[in-house]
């Protein structure tokens, strides 16, 4: 096979790596503008989406599209456990201490969930079959159809409610200037709340659409969250389109390093784009020094 | 009143007592070490099930010579450390005349200088070659070595008349011994390896590496590691329509695989075990009865299937049992009796030890399998 056609392949493969890593990115960067902490149990949200439709599948044994729904309703609901339980009751504490209860909280999860669902790797039925589908020379699947077009969804979904609605508004505000939007009579404690329950239920929708793909397990939110906060640092925390160009671009570098240089460099990759983002570029690959992010 | 029922349950209690010590003087006490919790619990449980079982069988008809066994299991939960206290009790307090076990290679490792300077028998259940490479004199193992896998796989490429292959490696130890064996082996078979890759045990797509495989000369591709990885590549390989026959290692041989990988496994075949095409194997196979009977009692006893972890302990159980029988008593003259063992046909192949060979098996312990209707079938 040419060289031309090989290439194509890496690129498709990496585009829908890379649209996952964005959807979980904006999780992080939506809590991030509006707490100014990381959330490193974002990637849990993740697992929880694919596990929760799972055991909504096999033992509830409900039909896929009633699962898939319930499962983020689930996961949202969990988002806001967190927040009321783990984060509301330290509002005073510094954010690198909470930074470190969500890292605590992040274990729980994901340990509670081994203890219920055990540590064996399920695999998920794709959306709508498992036809190759040919595209000069390169393959896709149906269910990275789905994937694209759910996260393209999403983010059109998340700028709308961002830049159009009373909500949305309220918690860029918030992100500006807390005080100053408590001042105002915008209920900043809720818009926290609100934070934590949107991010948790994009994270599990990432991991179902995801799952029939790569399969899931209760520890895959390890190593998807920590792709998605460095999708999230490309692109500068920004709850916009830079975090998903930040997403795909690390997908596609994954991709072709894996394709062209060797498989062995492949999560090396990310962490080394990470690194030098930080060192070189700390606003994010598009912003500019010193702006108001959102 | 009260005094003659406490006369009677006196006497009853001393006949019990007398009873007991009257057997105990007739057992032969066998230690088991396996890891029945904790990241192996899938080797140690299906372990410690079987060799309870076949104890418990043995015991029924009549114990071995009129001398009843008596097992005494430890869990290790994996843990090299927890494995050599438990060893060591065995060994102090229970004072076994001989071991099976421990689980995982890391463990018996550990458990190795216990027994050499007990001298104590030890039949591992783990796979690693170096349990018996170099030999010990006191240790013998009844899992497959990895080579032997490699060695079933190139044979059979051999008669397809095959021999560009393709290798997709997992980079943990399962994935770096077989890759070790995979080149070792090679020239000998004829094999000329193209392409020489890997893939992260945690890894979520495989495209990149199978595409830069499709664009090679590779005739057959080898992927060798454990669930889920394998699988994952089994579901690329069929988006891409890669064409190349696709092989896998004995580390998918159970149904888990067939499961996760669904439509994609079809085809796939993989060295194996006998264990799970016991019913299809020919009626000229040495360890078709041993195979059915221990699939049919597994059944039995635990509603599952029997798999090859269990397997290895039905040997090591079997093997201490045919040494007894042929007159050993102390811990020394079992060992005497496990190297003395000749064309023993087990679960996991047929076992000849010797001075110089501890592991006992040739690569006619595996067969060569193909995935067909979510089945396993035995490959042409």
């Amino acid at each position: 096979m040419e060289l031309g056609t090989q290439l194509l392949q890496y690129l498709l493969s990496g585009l829908s790596t890379g649209a996952i890593y964005a959807l979980i990115g904006i999780g992080f960067s939506i809590i991030y503008n509006a707490t100014g902490i990381i959330n490193f149990a974002q990637g849990e949200f993740v697992m929880l989406g694919g596990m929760l439709t799972l055991f909504l599948l096999s033992v509830l044994q409900l039909p896929l599209w009633i699962a898939i729904p319930l499962a983020v309703l689930l996961a949202a609901l969990v988002g806001l456990l967190f927040e009321r339980l783990a984060i509301r009751p330290l509002r005073k504490a510094s954010p690198i201490s909470l930074v470190i209860i969500t890292i605590g909280g992040a274990i729980l999860i994901r340990g509670l969930a081994m203890l219920i669902w055990g540590k064996d790797t399920h695999s998920l039925p794709s959306f709508t079959g498992d036809e190759p589908i040919m595209l000069a020379g390169a393959t896709l699947l149906p269910q990275h159809l789905w994937i694209f077009g759910i996260t393209v969804v999403l983010i059109g979904l998340n700028k709308w409610f961002f830049s159009h609605t009373i909500s949305g508004k309220a918690m860029r505000a918030c992100s500006y200037n807390p005080r100053a939007a408590g001042l105002v009579g915008i209920d900043v404690r809720r818009m926290v709340l609100l934070s934590f329950v949107i991010s948790a239920a994009m994270g599990a929708l990432a991991g179902i659409i995801v799952a029939p793909l790569t399969m899931t397990a209760y520890d895959v939110g390890i190593m998807l969250g920590l792709k998605g906060f460095c999708a999230a640092i490309i692109g500068g925390m920004s709850s916009g389109l830079s975090t998903v160009i930040g997403g795909l671009v690390l997908g596609v570098l994954e991709s072709l390093g894996a394709g062209l240089i060797s498989s062995g460099y492949k999560d090396a990759i990310a962490f080394v784009i990470l690194l030098l983002i930080l060192f070189l570029r700390p606003q994010g690959l598009f912003g500019k020094p010193e702006s108001e992010r959102v | 009143m009260l005094t003659r029922i406490m006369t009677v349950l006196m006497l009853s209690a001393t006949l019990l007592l007398s009873a007991s010590f009257a057997l105990a003087a007739d057992t032969i006490k066998i230690g088991g070490l396996f890891s029945v919790t904790g990241p192996p619990a899938f080797l140690g449980e299906p372990e410690r099930n079987t060799a309870k079982m076949v104890v418990d069988g043995i015991n029924k008809s009549g114990g071995i010579k009129g001398q009843k066994l008596e097992l005494i299991v430890y869990d290790t939960a994996g843990d090299a450390t927890k494995a050599v206290q438990m060893a060591t009790k065995l060994i102090r307090d229970d004072k076994v005349v001989a071991i099976i076990g421990p689980s995982t290679t890391g463990e018996t490792m550990a458990v190795i200088p216990v027994v050499e300077k007990a001298r104590i028998p030890l039949i591992s259940c783990a796979a690693g070659s170096k349990i018996t490479d170099p030999v010990k004199r006191y240790v013998f193992k009844t899992a497959q070595n990895d080579a032997l896998a490699v060695e079933r796989i190139y044979d059979y490429l051999k008669r397809q008349r095959q021999n560009r292959v393709a290798l997709l490696t997992v980079s943990d130890g399962f994935g770096a011994s077989g890759r070790e064996q995979l080149k070792a082996l090679a020239p000998r078979f004829g094999m000329q390896i193209v392409v020489d890759d890997t893939y992260g045990p945690k890894d979520t797509d495989m495209t990149s590496q199978l595409t830069k495989i499709r664009a090679s000369q590779a005739q057959v591709l080898i992927v060798w590691g454990t669930n889920p990885g394998p699988a994952v590549i089994a579901k690329n390989a069929r988006q891409l329509g890669l064409k190349l026959p696709l092989y896998m290692s004995h580390g998918v041989s159970s149904k888990k695989f067939i499961a996760l990988a669904g439509d994609a496994a079809e085809g796939v075949r993989l060295p194996s075990g006998k264990v799970i095409v016991a019913d299809a194997l020919s009626k000229k196979d040495p360890q078709k009865a041993s195979l059915l009977a221990f699939v049919k009692d597994y059944q039995n006893h635990y509603k599952q299937e029997g798999d090859h972890f269990g397997g290895h302990a039905w040997d090591a159980v079997m093997l201490l049992k045919a040494a007894i029988e042929r007159g050993a008593t102390t811990a020394e003259s079992i060992r005497d009796g496990l190297e003395n063992t000749r064309n023993f046909h087990g679960i996991g192949g047929t076992f000849t030890y010797s001075a110089g060979d501890h592991a006992g098996l040739n690569k006619e312990a595996f067969v060569m399998v193909e995935i067909k209707n979510r089945d396993w079938s035995l490959a042409k």
